[in-house]
């Protein structure tokens, strides 16, 4: 009885939709968590798994074998590689293709990489401005290496204590 | 100027009348549309805050140029016409959406005298010609030959038709008060200050005209009209580019012209609240003294909570509209309406 009453006296005083109301007039004055992307980011893992980048070594040796490792593990098929044997006796690539439309950035390539040749960065601000140019030849990725090494020897190195 | 002036004057009567009457329209009308323009953005970075985040803020300065931007987007777009659509009925639709939302204010006081036209029944043609709006909705549905949309219709006519006994009910209790149908007298009624306003003896039928206003407009938590998780956009999803955007101008239209009505009817409209006392105030007494302004700010504070309730309230399932409007508004208005007609038989009138 006594609470049927209450009930009835909340409903036409629409105390709940007065409570509902607080709620969000509080909400219209509280500091608002948009990030304004391209002005401010958020901070970012050195982990963080974006554009892929073949490395060299510090006297310009590029570090891949052409293991085929990479190639193996790819969950997505998206890595295409050739090799051969060249003059001085090494065992290097003709050909390194990704297919990033193919790539689901998950990182085993990197995992699975014995001499960290393959690497993803933190560059995911990219684009594609034609279909054929979504795969990234070894040229491109050994440019693109080079271009970014210090900023990706840095943060690998962040990130190796934890591996 | 004398030249103009003998020009002016050499017009037939007529004529001159058409072209002051024609003016004044378009002094009306203009503001309107542009309020229209930037309630959308309004509501937009409202309820936005409400949801702690930002709100359009890109287009111009703290983005005050997005609904110009929006405008000129729909009017590029191409306007599509469904394959078996009837399409006479199709594009006028929108125009009988918005045309009595248009047409409604030229009974709308701004200031004393500040009407188009002072009619007397004034209320009367409010209720007639806001009621038209939903003859729009029902063609648009109908001639969209899309299921969604009819579906739509259906509900709108059924909702709209509900609610507007509610709301005429709420205003017979205010004509009772007033003891007049014209809106200027209405307002003059309400002078005093604020403890003179239609509120404080008819809240409840304030809040049921309000109530009602929200559900005339199909706006949340009464939009299931539009339900975007139900039926996609309702009585519009066919419809694109500027034949939408005359659904939208219409439905803001009469938004805007709800809050007016509940301003001038219950809030006093132009009247300051606190009456005749600061006017003589140096200065000040400008501001404090009653005007256009004083209106200005009750509506964009019922606009505001339309926001509100948008930003709040989940929407109403459709048996639970049909439930509120037919057994609760409405026997509310009544009992309400008889208690006011007892107290003024018994010569007991609080807002007097």
């Amino acid at each position: 009885m006594f609470r049927s009453i209450t009930h009835f006296i909340k409903s036409f005083t629409l105390f709940e939709l007065f409570q509902g109301l607080s709620v969000t007039g509080k909400y219209l004055f509280k500091r608002k968590m948009t990030i304004q992307y391209p002005e401010q980011k958020t901070p970012m893992s050195p982990r963080f798994r974006g554009h892929h980048a073949l490395r060299r070594y510090p006297n310009g040796q590029e570090r891949c074998i052409a293991c085929k490792l990479c190639e193996a593990v790819c969950p997505a098929l998206a890595i295409d590689i050739e090799m051969e044997e060249r003059p001085d006796g090494t065992r290097r690539t003709t050909k390194y293709d990704i297919d990033f439309f193919k790539c689901i950035y998950c990182g085993f390539c990197e995992e699975a990489c014995p001499v960290d040749a393959i690497v993803e960065t933190h560059i995911f601000e990219y684009h594609y401005e034609s279909r054929e140019g979504t795969t990234i030849t070894k040229d491109e990725l050994l440019a693109f290496g080079d271009k970014h090494e210090h900023e990706i020897a840095k943060r690998k190195a962040a990130d190796a204590p934890y591996k | 100027m004398d030249t103009l002036i003998s020009m002016w004057e050499w017009l037939p009567e007529g004529l001159r009348i058409l072209i002051v009457i024609m003016l004044k329209i378009v002094a009306i009308l203009l503001p309107l549309i542009l309020a229209v323009a930037y309630t959308t953005f309004a509501e937009r970075k409202i309820i936005g805050y409400m949801q702690v985040r930002m709100g359009p803020n890109r287009v111009g300065p703290k983005g005050w140029l997005q609904p110009i931007a929006d405008t000129v987007k729909l009017m590029f777009k191409e306007i599509i016409t469904p394959t078996k659509a009837s399409s006479v009925v199709f594009f006028i639709a929108p125009m009988l959406a918005l045309a009595p939302a248009l047409a409604v204010w030229s009974v709308i006081p701004f200031w004393d005298g500040g009407v188009l036209a002072n009619v007397n029944a004034g209320l009367l043609l409010v209720l007639a010609v806001t009621s038209l709006d939903v003859f729009g909705i029902i063609l648009a549905g109908w001639a969209s030959n899309s299921k969604y949309a009819i579906l739509s219709s259906l509900r709108v006519g059924a909702q709209v038709v509900s609610y507007e006994i509610a709301m005429g009910f709420a205003l017979v209790g205010v004509l009772m008060a007033a003891q007049s149908l014209n809106l200027t007298e209405i307002v003059r009624a309400q002078s005093g200050g604020i403890q003179n306003w239609f509120v404080w003896p008819l809240i409840g039928l304030f809040l049921v005209f309000f109530i009602s206003g929200v559900a005339e407009t199909n706006r949340a938590p009464f939009d299931v009209a539009e339900g975007e998780s139900e039926i996609v956009a309702g009585f519009h999803v066919e419809y694109s580019g500027m034949a939408f955007a005359l659904f939208f101008l219409a439905e803001y239209a009469s938004m805007i012209l709800v809050s007016t009505l509940t301003a001038l009817l219950f809030f006093g409209g132009w009247l300051s609240p606190f009456g005749d006392v600061l006017k003589d105030v140096p200065v000040l007494g400008t501001l404090l003294g009653d005007g256009f302004h004083w209106l200005l700010l009750k509506t964009s504070f019922f606009l505001f909570c339309y926001l509100w309730f948008r930003a709040t309230f989940p929407r109403y399932r459709y048996d639970q509209i049909m439930r509120l409007g037919w057994k609760i508004l409405i026997p509310v208005t009544l009992v309400w309406i008889f208690g006011e007609m007892a107290a003024i038989a018994l010569g007991w009138k609080p807002w007097l």
